[in-house]
């Protein structure tokens, strides 16, 4: 009892595995994100990265193991998965904006449903992150009506709103035209500097290299290495990343 | 045919729009009903709204009418004509309408409610705010084309004797003889009503079409 207890972590998996149907997606999966940390999650397409991330607020749900978000264990009952879910913003790769919602709608809907915000006050956070991704200006139209660099933005705002403790980017660049890739990474550059923990499934290596306080290498469901972007980038230990780094790093 | 048979025509087409309204008016919750039953994630729910659609997808309106008129007769609920037809037109329209439905709400992108999800969205809102503005959007051309095929159905009434505007037509055939006459401007007298309907069914569907590309 000597042992001076550490802060629990922001997020803890452990020995999570995850099928579908016969597939296993996830096989032992263990992973502490300490609050504040930057994770970035990168790995050959199926290997589970997205998969993992979305075990996180229960859009998929793990066969075994825990996930704890923010003190709170994870289980199949609506109070937990909402306590986690409310914790946690996650922005998408296609988006996902309510096409027939304005862009503050699409920002104020989950204050004021899920946190009984009144309508000027829940106007008032949406402004607040719509000016934070420079947006404000396109506040009262339609996401059909702005460029994809700028649409990703109004999600990364909507998921803002919800004042979570986490962000979960799941490849929030892939659907991107090359031109707006910058403003977006920019954009959550910015939010990482503010302190905010986030985990990244991304084949930006350039962000990785720049915000990550960790880099994961998946594969096959599996978590390969997990290394500081310095070690990872300059020394990977397995023949598995290093050959992915080599068909990545080609092609930038 | 004299002007009071016009009369008594229009008349007559009077009932079949009310009686074509208030089905669907009646039709719109319960089919919406059958529609987040169908799509729920309760294995029971999913399993009685499908039967529900099987049966009155798979049996003619007319037996239908039948059943609900000397079916809850027998069950010591007698009703007159007018709540009969009602109730009938009622039950066909929340099985069809649900039906119509239950492929919208599908077709509204995953990600949509998969958003929802995420940021921490209960049931009805995910529905209200998310999913059923979306889905009733793709379903309106459907919908519509339901909506004419309820004012031609509603001719069936005239079964139970309830006089609509096919009944009304049969009672003056019956009185001049000119069956062909009076029945060609009943046909024109639905026409009128339907045809501007589908004409409109059929410009929403091009307008989302050239929406979607």
């Amino acid at each position: 009892m000597t042992q001076t207890r550490q802060a629990a972590p922001m997020i803890l998996m452990e020995g999570v595995e995850k099928w579908y149907g016969q597939f296993k997606a996830l096989t032992d999966i263990n992973l502490e994100v300490n609050s504040g940390e930057k994770i970035v999650l990168c790995g050959p397409s199926g290997s589970g990265k997205s998969t993992l991330i979305r075990c996180i607020n229960h859009l998929e749900p793990i066969q075994k193991g825990r996930i704890v978000v923010d003190g709170v264990t994870l289980g199949h009952d609506t109070k937990s998965i909402d306590a986690v879910r409310r914790g946690a913003g996650m922005v998408f790769q296609q988006f996902n904006l309510f096409p027939h919602m304005t862009v503050l709608e699409n920002c104020t809907l989950s204050p004021l449903r899920t946190r009984g915000l009144k309508k000027d006050a829940a106007d008032a956070l949406a402004r607040k992150f719509l000016a934070r991704v420079q947006i404000l200006d396109q506040a009262e139209k339609y996401p059909a009506q702005l460029s994809g660099g700028q649409q990703q933005r109004v999600a990364i705002a909507r998921a803002l709103c919800m004042e979570p403790k986490v962000m979960l980017f799941d490849e929030p660049t892939s659907a991107l035209d090359p031109e707006m890739v910058k403003e977006v990474l920019d954009t959550m550059v910015e939010l990482a500097r503010d302190g905010m923990t986030m985990i990244v499934v991304t084949h930006e290596m350039g962000f990785a290299r720049q915000v990550a306080d960790r880099v994961i290498f998946m594969a096959s469901g599996q978590i390969v290495e997990e290394e500081p972007p310095e070690q990872f980038f300059q020394a990977p230990k397995h023949e598995r990343t290093r050959k992915f780094l080599g068909e990545i790093l080609r092609q930038h | 045919m004299g002007v009071d048979q016009y009369l008594f025509l229009l008349n007559s087409l009077k009932w079949t729009l009310i009686l074509s309204a208030v089905a669907f008016a009646f039709g719109i919750p319960c089919g919406l009903g059958v529609a987040l039953m169908r799509t729920s994630d309760s294995t029971p729910m999913r399993w009685l709204a499908t039967r529900w659609i099987d049966i009155f997808q798979g049996t003619p309106l007319l037996m239908q009418l039948f059943v609900v008129y000397y079916g809850l007769a027998l069950l010591g609920l007698k009703l007159d004509e007018w709540s009969s037809v009602t109730v009938g037109f009622t039950l066909h329209a929340s099985a069809f309408l649900g039906e119509i439905w239950r492929g919208a709400i599908e077709a509204v992108p995953r990600g949509q409610t998969e958003a929802a999800h995420a940021l921490g969205l209960h049931y009805w809102s995910r529905m209200k705010d998310v999913v059923l503005p979306q889905a009733l959007k793709i379903s309106l051309p459907a919908t519509i084309g339901f909506l004419v095929q309820l004012i031609k159905g509603t001719s069936l009434a005239s079964i139970v004797g309830f006089v609509e505007l096919t009944r009304a037509g049969g009672i003056i055939a019956n009185i001049n003889y000119r069956h062909l006459l009076v029945y060609g401007v009943v046909g024109l007298m639905y026409f009128c009503i339907c045809w501007p309907l589908s004409l409109w069914g059929a410009r929403l569907e091009r307008k989302f079409a050239a929406a979607s590309r």
